[in-house]
């Protein structure tokens, strides 16, 4: 398979971050790019940077299946991580989570059918200061509340 | 001189090489610390904690199996804290465990079974639901049942490490983790099965062994393996006359706990169901049961009667009897029926490589030293497709003494891996290649050459010479293909030679026809053939040769025959089988089948009929006679008694014989295959992995 060219530049740049002969430790990061451009770790994915990187699909199987922000299936466009664990808990976390499942009538792992939007109860995100927290894609929303879930929702609708 | 660390270890004084750890130093003053993951031989995990031992000074428990002795270390391993420790890592090992222990495979063998009885709670306190999953079909031959799996890891090591196929790993996380397979639902590797042997508890099973018996009410029988010549010793277990599986868990024989596809799954050929049960003869074009005593009495006319009119026989012995057979049978063709026309497939120029290195003693690597060598050249072999053995011992000496291995192939294989040099040459220039690498060659401190069929006849003497020229001490393994081939030849299986290697000229004969020979003559009076097939790759030229065939099925030579004998296998028999490296060892009958006579017994109920004296067809007398008569296996009866291997020595001046190297061919028999037994094995014919395609990682 091939990637786009700034991935395969992000590529490039990563093995050399590491020792020669050591280059199997840009797995995860790589993992990572590669799924953020794909959307998911396909078996296309494996396949392709088991071949770079000189690592066997079942040890990339084992980092896969080991790490939750990796995932084989697609998710939404845009994946949201509630905190429920315990700042976020105590400060209305869970129900917001419960929030979403309804607002989005989805499950926890789910994925909405226009696949806009999917959601993920996540543990401790670092963000206990500003709890409840969660996390769209890679950005991060601190003190939510149900309102601010609502603008959020509709203005993710409206740039899409 | 080594280094030598002096500890206490539960009040005993104990003294152990620099170096070792303390488990192992508590074992040598017979003091066991539990343990799961480690293994002897294995990367440490120190997953498991079982090990937990109290050191004096140290402020909390530690694992004696990553713990270095250190002088004046003072050890305690059952103190009350570490029995609590103990008991508390069994009751979290216990939390997602089924404890279906009665209907476990590993029920009574388990050694976290017998971990639970020595330091166990009596009650959990676990309450929550236990995560369950199906069981798992990896393979034909290897099941999984993940909640019984304790995740030592030792699976994972022995497939990685100690074969070089990687094929399992460990997949999710924390209550969810279990233990996958290469191929996402299923393997494709060796199919070795050390997976299932080497795992503590039942999560890993063997397809053909898996709810069959109780480890309690078989017998356990140590014999040699059937299939391939590295001679690995194997433990049968038997109930009522059926052998029910074959592993080597107490890690006695040669080859320690290692046992391929074959050795493991591939005992079955036994059982099949086209298993001959009875003598057959031809009549009226047809082969008919009749009984014994009907049979060799045809066989015995019809042999005196050829030998009255000095007809021609022909004799085809075999890579797969015993020692023992193979003395007798070419005794019996030499003075009974006064033929020198025998033959058996080589595999190998064992002759050549003798003749090369005559009057050297100690020149034979054993399968010790490919374990202890410093470096070892392969020459146009796929060790780990043909002899499996072999290879796991140069594997396990790479990892645990750095062994510096070269590699001259043809093709790609799997010890590419972790050669220091592997060169790839055409067909037929093996040697041109090898003599390319004498600079580097000669600053080696020690060589050991294994090669294969294409070193034959003249260029074994090259390949001597090259090793000579090196100026560093050499020793040579000859590759041959079947589990007592190396025997057929020291044995006297040949036209020109004796047992021992003795030009039958001593004997006052003259050269007999080879094989093909044999096949070829168009005046051929009568064809014995013990244990082969050579009909399956050539015809028989002598449409009125009267053929006897000796075999457990019936074979395309055996279909061609006029009588056809049903012999044991060597599951069924005692005797001794030499190794590729010329070790001899003791086989040991685990089961008797029916309407089946050994070789041995089947020359001795001839002999009797012709009246013809061979000597007592009894296998420890034919071997005292062998003892005192060929040169090289007068070796010492307790080793083999006790189930160990004797080197044999050939120590002879020159093998003075025309060089054949047109005779020498290996069936490059793979992994799955295993000549005429193979072919009659379920086990093997049940995997999926292509003939010849290895898994390489
Ligand atoms: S190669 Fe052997 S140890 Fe590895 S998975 Fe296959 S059967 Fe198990
Ligand atoms: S399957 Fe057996 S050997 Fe493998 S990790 Fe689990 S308990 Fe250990
Ligand atoms: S390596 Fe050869 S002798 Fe050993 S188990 Fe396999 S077939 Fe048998
Ligand atoms: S508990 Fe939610 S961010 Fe830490
Ligand atoms: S044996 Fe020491 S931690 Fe497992």
């Amino acid at each position: 398979m091939t990637f786009s060219p700034e991935l395969e530049a992000k590529f490039a740049r990563l093995v050399t971050h590491y020792p020669p002969g050591r280059e199997r430790a840009a797995l995860i990061p790589m993992l990572l790019f590669a799924q953020d451009e794909v959307g998911a770790i396909t078996p296309e994915v494996v396949q392709e940077i088991s071949r770079r990187l000189k690592v066997s699909p079942l040890e990339i199987e084992e980092v896969v299946s080991y790490y939750s922000m990796l995932h084989k299936e697609p998710r939404g466009r845009y994946h949201f991580q509630v905190c429920t664990n315990i700042s976020c808990m105590l400060l209305g976390g869970a129900e917001l989570f419960e929030y979403l499942k309804e607002k989005l009538g989805i499950d926890n792992h789910g994925v909405t059918p226009d696949g806009l939007f999917s959601l993920e109860e996540v543990e401790c995100i670092g963000a206990c200061s500003w709890a409840p927290a969660l996390q769209v894609n890679y950005d991060y929303h601190h003190w939510v509340t149900r309102e601010r879930l609502d603008r959020l929702i509709e203005d993710l609708r409206k740039v899409s | 001189m080594e280094e030598l660390v002096k500890l206490t270890i539960d009040g005993k004084q104990v003294e152990v090489p620099a170096g070792t750890l303390v488990i192992n130093a508590a074992k040598a003053a017979g003091i066991e610390i539990p343990a799961f993951c480690y293994y002897d031989g294995l990367a440490l995990q120190a997953a498991c904690r079982m090990c937990l031992v109290e050191v004096k000074k140290a402020p909390k428990l530690l694992t004696a199996c990553t713990l270095v002795a250190q002088p004046g270390m003072v050890v305690h391993t059952e103190t009350p804290a570490v029995v609590e420790a103990r008991k508390a890592m069994l009751e979290f090992l216990l939390t997602n465990h089924p404890l279906d222990c009665p209907v476990c495979d590993k029920g009574g063998e388990c050694e976290l079974q017998d971990m639970v009885f020595r330091y166990g709670a009596g009650e959990s306190r676990f309450l929550e639901q236990k995560v369950h999953t199906e069981e798992k079909q990896f393979s034909p031959l290897v099941y999984f049942d993940a909640p019984r799996c304790i995740l030592c890891y030792r699976c994972v090591r022995i497939c990685d490490e100690g074969l070089g196929v990687k094929a399992l790993g460990v997949v999710h996380r924390g209550v969810y983790t279990e233990i996958g397979p290469n191929r996402g639902d299923h393997l494709e590797c060796d199919e070795c099965g050390m997976c299932i042997d080497i795992c503590p508890v039942g999560a890993l099973t063997s397809g053909r062994y898996r709810y069959k018996t109780r480890p309690w009410e078989m017998q356990h029988v140590g014999t040699i393996c059937a299939h391939c010549s590295n001679g690995c010793k194997t433990t049968l277990g038997v109930r009522n006359d059926a052998i029910i599986r074959a592993n080597n868990r107490d890690r006695s024989g040669l080859n320690g706990e290692f046992l391929c596809v074959k050795g493991r799954f591939g005992f079955d050929f036994v059982e099949h169901p086209e298993r001959l049960r009875t003598p057959l003869v031809r009549e009226g074009g047809e082969l008919r049961p009749v009984n014994w005593m009907q049979a060799v009495a045809l066989v015995a006319r019809r042999f005196e009667e050829i030998r009255a009119r000095g007809g021609r026989i022909g004799v085809i012995g075999s890579n797969r009897t015993t020692n023992e057979e193979n003395y007798c049978l070419q005794k019996f063709a030499r003075q009974v029926l006064g033929t020198n026309h025998i033959d058996h497939h080589r595999t190998g120029d064992v002759v050549a490589l003798v003749d090369a290195l005559a009057g050297r003693t100690g020149a034979l690597a054993t399968t010790g030293d490919l374990y202890r060598t410093r470096a070892a050249l392969v020459i146009a072999a796929d060790l780990a497709q043909q002899q499996p053995f072999l290879a796991f011992q140069l594997r396990a000496n790479w990892r645990h003494h750095g062994l510096r291995l070269y590699a001259v192939t043809p093709g790609p294989v799997r010890e590419e891996q972790y050669a220091v040099r592997s060169v790839r040459c055409r067909p037929g220039e093996e040697l041109a290649a090898v003599e390319g690498l004498a600079a580097e060659l000669k600053g080696e401190p020690e060589l050991v050459i294994l090669f294969g069929d294409a070193v034959k006849g003249e260029l074994v003497h090259r390949l001597v010479a090259f090793g000579d020229s090196l100026g560093i001490p050499v020793k040579y393994v000859c590759l041959v293909d079947y589990a007592n081939s190396r025997g057929a030849a020291d044995m006297g299986l040949l036209p020109d030679l004796l047992p021992g290697y003795r030009p039958v000229a001593e004997a006052g004969l003259e050269r007999g026809m080879a094989l093909p020979e044999i096949l070829a003559a168009p005046d051929l009076d009568a064809l014995w053939v013990v244990g082969a097939n050579p009909l399956k790759d050539a015809p028989l030229a002598s449409t009125a040769a009267f053929v006897v065939v000796q075999d457990l099925f019936l074979t395309e030579t055996a279909r061609r025959a006029d009588v056809v004998l049903p012999a044991a296998s060597a599951y069924e028999k005692t005797g001794t089988f030499t190794n590729v490296c010329g070790e001899i060892q003791q086989l040991r009958k685990a089961i008797d089948f029916p309407g089946a006579k050994t070789d041995l017994e089947i020359f001795g109920l001839l002999a009797r009929a012709m009246r013809a004296e061979i000597g007592p067809a009894n296998p420890e007398k034919v071997f005292e006679e062998i003892r005192a008569t060929v040169p090289g296996y007068n070796v010492a009866l307790p080793v083999l008694a006790a189930g160990g291997a004797a080197p044999s020595s050939p120590q002879n001046g020159r093998v003075p014989v025309e060089w054949r190297p047109e005779l020498i061919r290996s069936a490059r028999d793979t992994l799955f295959r295993s000549g005429t037994l193979g072919r009659y094995s379920q086990a093997l014919n049940s995997v999926t992995e292509a003939p010849g395609e290895l898994y390489r990682g």
